[in-house]
């Protein structure tokens, strides 16, 4: 069995780093590939000046990253700034010069590969992580928009009427962020263990406002160009700036949010009431269980939530469960707790499906129509789980555990959040938890 | 703006006349079919900027992108044309507008739409869609043009404003002053968006606007989840201080008037807003860590040994290893951490003296006695505000900062105290503290040690 469980490990983890190799493999060659043609065929002096321009804004734009909810980055000036590279259709030329020859797609590419080289080194300079994964995933979007319109700029049709020029620049603009999405989203069903489905939605979710004023941010580009000049890529990048410094206040004040819990969680702790640690320990598997089960990202956040303070009713108790172990208590003093809980939380009136799930978290899987709703019977396994097992990552001890909850699935626990926990108990590893 | 005086409404007669007398004396014969449809695109455009305001200042003031239309108009279609884009607004979607502000505001926006399009013209501006060779020289006619659209504006504005707060107290007109240089700055970045619209139109035609609208919406979508999530944020964090406060019958309620009296004596000297909400939140926090001194230990009604005090007096540690973790609170955690220093240097947990105090527990060591003090407790009945006042002083330069005490003595004079609901008697499962290691007018015993 154990031998089976390693290189089914095996072979998983093998999958998770397959899918980020080959992702930067083809990165790493478009940007050999683009950077040795650029360097064959050098770009001609009249447009040399746009090129370095491009550069500026990408680089900038990478130096100007974003956090978004859930832990994922983005550049949204470096993304729209490459995209209007490569939607180019024709610069304002400037007075004695000829009008400047069309750009190869490969120099899109090396132009904004150098430009994100560039920004990315501040990042590391800082400490920071560099972002290779996520610079290739643009880069590959970039360079998938300007295979296919470069040659398009030769077509007559295309560069006399804008209109056609816009209609097949939103096009190229929806398929080039499906690409980044569908990037994303693959790496991170392979990172955390959730379905690529969801994964994929709950990228889509995130990711449309961004990515429609990153379009029409690049749109803009593309056609101020046309008009104003280089120039104009100063003064045009504004709204997106605009959209940029709203997005950060958002973000900022979403992990405030989670790390406020997360810290005010531990009150139950501190309070003797539960052993160390509990609370994050409950609400880190309560998540990943959510995950193989298929919740998407709103479901899973609001499950961090109830697991983090499923305990918050023990502070209305005079004096603290031993160990803190609810597991071991009459079903009434947990459903009290659990009562007490779901009003604490309730009180706040804006996390009232956060309160349902942590006062469902005492109810029996069965036996009860219609039942709690998944996210408790999750917590409840959890819960149990931890208070059985504690932060011990003995294997022996959680089998033991699992065991125990597996013989209580007729009544107590759900069957499949029971199946889901002992999957990711099997992934744990010593340190992780 | 309520019910409309009679002065205020000769203004607007006024300000409509001015309107009307700019506009009437423009030749429309002479403009083409794509003048009007290019008016007509740009008054729709003022129209949907206009329905949903922004909310810029907290519930302040609102303002929208509309002036982008005007300022576009004014390159586009001239005096005139700007004068009907902002005219328009007349007939806004907003609701919950009576006809004196329609009408005024739609006379407000013509005046200053027509003078920003003299001036663009006076700065050697040239009206139609720009063309590439204007670049970038149309950049300062454009400013000349925003600059008078925003000066003629607020101009107008204020005039209305001095007219219906006349008599009322100074806070509204502060309050308006407080904000003006952002609406200013704001207002002047949507007259760039307007620049970019007309220079876009040359290219792309109306689809411009639609492009430049498209991130500033998004950006405002993102503002309003801020806001949402800020307002969830603030309410979770009530709740939860609620919670660790049922620990204890007298205390209901402490927390919350805590972070509230620090606000105050934040505001009344001036702290930067972003600071003034930190404090709020650590006066919220300041006592989190009591959940760690054992019950027996706060029920206890004699006097304490030297353990139990030590593990009283622990909890401002305790209090800041449970918040540490949240990111944006650095300067609220020493606050949380020293709230029971004394300027004298006779308090806990490190001793600590006058200037040695971080300024966040400064303000929270005042408003947290404040409000010890005139709630009930087991021991006692709550005091009386002038009471507290005269503890305040009292004990201000050996317990508290002079500075702070007469701060906040002056904010409770203006914004008054909501004192405490009287507290019934506490009910049999309830717990109830024997001392309150706040209240400085009655401090902890500790028995001697032998």
């Amino acid at each position: 069995m154990t031998a089976h469980q390693s290189t089914e490990r095996w072979s998983s983890w093998q999958a998770m780093d397959s899918g980020r190799l080959l992702l930067l493999a083809a990165a790493g060659m478009l940007t050999v590939a683009a950077i040795a043609h650029t360097a064959t065929v050098p770009i001609p002096p009249a447009s040399v000046h746009v090129a370095v321009a491009f550069g500026i804004l990408i680089a900038l734009g990478e130096l100007l990253r974003l956090g978004l909810p859930g832990g994922r980055e983005a550049a949204p000036i470096a993304t729209a700034g490459a995209m209007a590279y490569a939607l180019l259709l024709y610069v304002k030329e400037l007075p004695g010069h000829q009008p400047p020859p069309p750009v190869p797609p490969l120099q899109v590419i090396a132009v904004t590969a150098i430009g994100m080289t560039i920004g990315a080194l501040p990042h590391l300079a800082a400490g920071r992580a560099a972002g290779v994964t996520g610079m290739a995933s643009r880069l590959v979007a970039v360079a998938c928009v300007a295979f296919i319109f470069r040659p398009l700029t030769g077509v007559h049709a295309i560069a006399a009427h804008w209109w056609l020029a816009a209609g097949v620049m939103t096009v190229l603009l929806i398929f080039g962020c499906l690409v980044d999405v569908v990037i994303g989203a693959l790496i991170r069903a392979d990172d955390l263990g959730a379905r690529f489905g969801v994964a994929l939605r709950d990228e889509m979710r995130v990711q449309w406002p961004l990515a429609t004023a990153v379009g029409a941010s690049a749109m803009i580009l593309a056609f101020a160009t046309e008009s104003m000049g280089i120039a104009a890529l100063a003064v045009f990048v504004v709204p997106l700036l605009v959209t940029q410094l709203a997005f950060r206040r958002y973000a900022g004040i979403r992990s405030t949010y989670l790390q406020t819990v997360r810290a005010l969680a531990r009150v139950t702790e501190v309070g003797g009431y539960v052993e160390s640690g509990h609370s994050h320990r409950v609400s880190v598997l309560a998540v990943a269980v959510g995950r193989v089960l298929g919740m998407n990202e709103p479901d899973l956040l609001d499950l961090e939530y109830a697991a983090l303070m499923h305990d918050i009713g023990q502070l209305s108790l005079r004096d603290p469960i031993p160990g803190g172990a609810t597991v071991l208590v009459s079903r009434a003093d947990q459903q009290r707790i659990a009562e007490l809980g779901a009003d604490v939380i309730a009180k706040a009136g804006v996390l009232d499906r956060v309160a349902e799930l942590v006062r469902g978290q005492s109810l029996p899987a069965r036996g009860t129509e219609p039942g709690p709703p998944v996210g408790s019977r999750i917590i409840r396994a959890a819960n149990a789980f931890d208070d059985l097992v504690g932060g011990s990552t003995d294997r022996d001890r959680s089998t033991a555990a699992l065991e125990r909850l597996r013989l209580d699935t007729a009544s107590e626990y759900d069957a499949g959040v029971i199946e889901a926990l002992s999957e990711v108990a099997g992934k744990r590893r010593p340190g992780r938890l | 703006m309520g019910k409309v005086s009679r002065a205020v409404w000769l203004y607007i007669a006024a300000v409509v006349i001015v309107a009307v007398a700019l506009i009437v004396p423009t030749d429309f014969e002479a403009q083409g079919i794509r003048w009007w449809i290019e008016l007509g695109v740009l008054q729709l455009l003022f129209l949907i900027c206009d329905s949903t305001p922004t909310p810029l200042v907290s519930r302040q003031s609102a303002w929208s992108p509309s002036s982008s239309a005007t300022l576009a108009a004014v390159v586009l279609l001239g005096p005139a044309g700007a004068a009907l884009v902002g005219a328009i607004s007349v007939f806004s979607l907003r609701r919950h507008m009576i006809v004196a502000e329609r009408l005024f505001n739609g006379a407000m926006y013509a005046v200053s739409g027509y003078a920003a399009g003299r001036a663009y013209i006076a700065a050697g501006g040239h009206v139609g869609r720009p063309l590439p060779h204007e670049f970038p020289m149309i950049i300062w006619a454009f400013a000349a043009a925003a600059a008078v659209h925003v000066i003629t504006n607020h101009g107008l504005l204020w005039g209305a404003l001095s007219l219906t707060r006349k008599g009322k107290g100074l806070r509204d007109r502060s309050r308006l002053e407080s904000s003006l240089p952002l609406l200013l700055v704001s207002d002047l970045g949507y007259a760039v968006l307007g620049l970019l619209i007309a220079a876009l139109w040359t290219v792309v035609g109306a689809f411009a606007a639609v492009l430049v609208l498209v991130p500033l919406f998004v950006a405002r979508w993102a503002m309003g989840q801020f806001a949402e999530q800020q307002r969830a944020y603030a309410a979770t964090m009530e709740a939860l201080c609620q919670a660790v406060e049922t620990k204890d019958f007298y205390t209901r309620g402490h927390s919350e008037r805590v972070s509230r009296g620090s606000g105050m004596i934040a505001r009344e000297i001036g702290m930067r807003p972003d600071r003034a909400d930190a404090i709020s939140y650590a006066g919220m926090l300041h006592d989190v860590g009591k959940l760690g001194v054992p019950t027996k230990v706060l029920q206890k009604t004699g006097a304490l040994t030297e353990e139990e005090f030590a593990a009283i007096q622990l909890h401002p540690m305790r209090g800041l290893e449970i918040v540490r973790e949240i990111g944006f609170l650095d300067e609220a955690l020493t606050g949380i951490m020293h709230h029971h220093e004394r300027i004298d240097g006779k308090g806990y947990p490190m001793g600590l003296a006058a200037d040695e105090i971080p300024e966040f527990a400064r303000v929270i060591a005042v408003a947290d006695a404040f409000d010890s003090m005139t709630s009930n407790r087991s021991y006692r009945q709550a005091r009386g505000i002038d009471e507290a006042v005269r503890e305040l002083r009292k004990g201000s330069g050996s317990q508290f900062d002079p500075a702070l005490v007469e701060a906040f003595i002056a904010a409770l004079g203006r914004e008054g105290w909501k004192l405490p609901e009287p507290a019934a008697a506490p009910l049999d499962h309830q717990t109830v503290t024997a001392q309150d290691h706040d209240d400085p007018t009655a401090p902890l015993r500790v028995v001697e040690s032998l």
